[in-house]
């Protein structure tokens, strides 16, 4: 009895204790609003240093070795030829900017298609036509990449569905290649510009077209000087998404591109097939510096700050 | 043939994703040694691997079976059912011998050789260079083909091969081979082709509707070509290029650029490229053709007189496996003339085993994948991977190595 009881003394003063020790370090936390937040954030500045950070600082770092012809092993001296082969060879150069051209016009084609339909989902359209409008604009993210990529195939090829439907007006589909290209991935990466758009409209007052339109202005003076300057933070977002998508998009072309190469399948090549990862890497290396150069300017509009 | 209908659709995402020309290359990189089991070829071969493998002994018997077993392979080599629940042959093995087998495909013949170095797996099926390569690194050791009572039936030109054993001693099981063809629209392509000339010098007639095989190994059939047409340049082994004869193989590649259509390493998107026309002629595989045929499309194919590429795999048994006896085993079931069919058939390739003939659901399978035919294969170089030793075995140059002949590809491409 009497040892159960001392026992039973023993383990609420281990709990009275352990709870006192909860509540000083829940005290000490109160007083010290760094270290509560130092602990609260570790957990994801890991992440982001670690793994992001840390495997973008690999990759730079790989590009600065080479690789053993015989052995196939890397050779951990530091050198500047893949990266000056990069920028010097003329069919990497030409395919840089090949690649940087695509993803312009995919941003452009996806900007001037996604700004009218966002206005009409946000600003026209009754909230029931709207749900049914955001719904129908996600749907296509549901269907894989590679059967949206290979039902393209399809419709552009000879007899496919495009030419037929072109074949009345005289016409002919744009066949594999380039176009073919720009076409598919503008369709892929259409809703990241329709969505960041429609948010950024969403949140536009409709006062301030009323407002507008009070003042005198008419539709397109409206549009020109009062929701593209308020819309241009979300087109940029939406920019980003799909410029950097289609900077990296290397399946895509290789389906219905004939036989045109993107910066991706030269990576791909080059890590893959030849084994050669440091030159892969300084080929990798070029949309990052790309997509930094991009933001800084993106930064410098001052677009960043209204995201 | 509904088997491999299902292949091509179902591998066509992996293969996609999985970096086609890769996968691709990988898959079919399966060949090595030199060219055509002439004697001439082989002594070639023998200089050209100026290597002694480290000393190893094969098993001298079997014990009992170890429960379990690690399998590096192709895709669509070891197949239990996850594909397609009716293409099985890993599970019967497994209820047969009580080896729990556990299996990793590899893309390409370098994670292959990394795969098997770190000494974790039993079996591999290597394609020649990197059958070579884990020869010479004494990753894999000799195999006692007594121990492998269906090795009997194997055909004799694929038996004692320079990708398969080294002085004399066999280093593997060989598994299937086949060859790259060319594929033709018999409506549009009169009269039908019978050389190389028709994708490379004479292409012009088919402009913009021209295919070929998107890697860099496709550089050995332009190669194979100046070989034949223009003796002046000395080639003896397509996958042995000086300087001289490497730029010669490029720039014929970079004319034919012109006129091609598009380039393939998913054999789907071949197959809808003939169906459409969109691709007229260009370099095939007998399972495309077949694919190609039975929907429909207008095509035929011809083993051009110039001869041609191809791959030829084979078994290998890890030094280090804790497995031996059942690594033993499965060579033998995969040889065995039931399911040696089922993968040649699932594939798409020419068996080894002569009795699979008899086994395959399509009767005329061996026939239509020349299985036994010796003097259709004599005409084939298979697949190997460059290196700066010239694998003709000349000593006074160094070839390109297969690094330079990626940065050559991309270029070709531009």
């Amino acid at each position: 009895m009497d040892h159960g009881l001392a026992a039973d003394q023993g383990l609420s003063m281990l709990v009275a204790r352990g709870r006192g020790a909860v509540r000083r370090l829940s005290a000490f936390l109160h007083r010290h609003p760094r270290v509560r937040l130092a602990l609260l954030l570790a957990a994801p500045l890991v992440v982001l240093l670690v793994v992001y950070l840390g495997s973008l600082g690999a990759l730079l770092l790989t590009a600065l070795w080479s690789t053993d012809v015989f052995t196939g092993l890397l050779v951990h001296t530091v050198t500047l030829d893949n990266l000056s082969t990069v920028v010097t060879d003329a069919t990497y150069r030409t395919v840089i900017l090949r690649t940087v051209g695509v993803a312009m016009a995919v941003t452009v084609i996806c900007a001037v298609l996604a700004l009218p339909m966002a206005f009409f989902m946000a600003k026209v359209a009754s909230p029931r036509t709207r749900r049914f409008l955001v719904v129908a604009v996600l749907t296509p993210l549901w269907a894989s990449y590679l059967v949206k990529a290979y039902a393209w195939r399809e419709m552009l090829a000879g007899h496919g569905v495009i030419d037929w439907a072109l074949a009345p007006i005289g016409l002919r589909g744009p066949g594999f290649g380039l176009p073919a290209t720009v076409l598919v991935l503008t369709y892929l990466w259409l809703p990241f510009m329709v969505l960041p758009i429609f948010a950024g409209l969403e949140r536009l007052p409709d006062s301030l077209l009323d407002a507008s339109g009070d003042l005198g202005a008419k539709a397109w003076r409206t549009v020109r000087s009062v929701v593209i300057p308020l819309a241009f933070p979300a087109v940029v977002a939406g920019a980003i998404f799909t410029f950097s998508l289609s900077l990296g998009d290397y399946i895509t072309v290789q389906i219905v591109g004939g036989k045109t190469q993107l910066l991706g399948n030269l990576i791909q090549g080059n890590s893959g097939a030849a084994n050669n990862l440091p030159l892969a890497a300084a080929l990798a290396a070029v949309p990052v510096l790309l997509m930094v150069v991009l933001l800084l300017g993106v930064r410098r509009t001052g677009a960043l700050d209204n995201l | 043939m509904t088997g491999m209908l299902t292949t091509g659709t179902r591998t066509r995402g992996i293969r996609a994703v999985a970096v086609a020309a890769t996968a691709m290359m990988a898959l079919a990189a399966c060949g090595s040694g030199s060219s055509a089991g002439t004697t001439s070829g082989t002594g070639a071969t023998k200089a050209a691997q100026g290597f002694t493998p480290p000393k190893l002994s094969a098993l001298s018997k079997l014990g009992a079976p170890e429960k379990q077993l690690n399998i590096v392979a192709w895709a669509g080599y070891a197949e239990d059912g996850s594909t397609d629940p009716t293409v099985d042959w890993v599970t019967p093995f497994e209820k047969e011998t009580g080896c729990q087998v556990n299996v990793k495909t590899a893309p390409t013949s370098d994670d292959m050789v990394n795969l098997m170095k770190t000494g974790q797996y039993d079996v591999v099926s290597a394609s020649g260079d990197a059958s070579l390569r884990l020869i010479a690194g004494g990753t894999v050791e000799p195999i006692n083909t007594d121990l492998v009572p269906n090795y009997a039936d194997v055909f004799d030109g694929l038996k004692m091969k320079p990708w398969n054993s080294v002085g004399g001693v066999a280093y593997g099981i060989p598994h299937g081979r086949g060859a790259n063809l060319l594929m033709y629209n018999t409506d549009v392509v009169k009269p039908a082709p019978t050389s190389w000339s028709a994708v490379f010098d004479k292409a012009s007639a088919y402009k913009g509707k021209v295919t070929a095989y998107d890697s860099p190994i496709y550089i050995a059939d332009a190669a194979l070509y100046l070989m034949k047409t223009k003796p002046a340049l000395g080639i003896k082994n397509p996958y042995a290029l000086d300087d001289k004869q490497f730029a010669a193989a490029v720039d014929l590649l970079k004319a034919q650029n012109a006129d091609i259509g598009e380039y393939w390493s998913d054999y789907t998107k071949e197959i809808s490229a003939f169906k459409s026309g969109d691709s007229v002629i260009g370099t095939s595989w007998q399972i495309i053709v077949n694919l190609a045929q039975a929907d429909k499309a207008k095509v035929a194919v011809v083993l051009p007189s110039e001869g041609s590429t191809g791959w030829s795999d084979t078994w290998m048994v890890a030094t280090k496996s804790q497995h031996k006896t059942c690594a033993y085993k499965w060579m033998d079931h995969i040889i065995s003339p039931k399911v040696n069919a089922q993968v040649a058939e699932w594939f798409g390739e020419a068996p080894a085993n002569s009795k699979s003939c008899a086994e395959t659901t399509d009767k005329s399978f061996c026939d239509t994948f020349h299985a036994a035919d010796e003097t259709f294969f004599d005409q084939i170089w298979y697949w190997n991977t460059p290196i700066t030793q010239c694998l003709d075995g000349r000593k006074n140059v160094t070839c390109k190595d297969y690094g330079a002949w990626t940065t050559a590809w991309q270029q070709i491409k531009g």
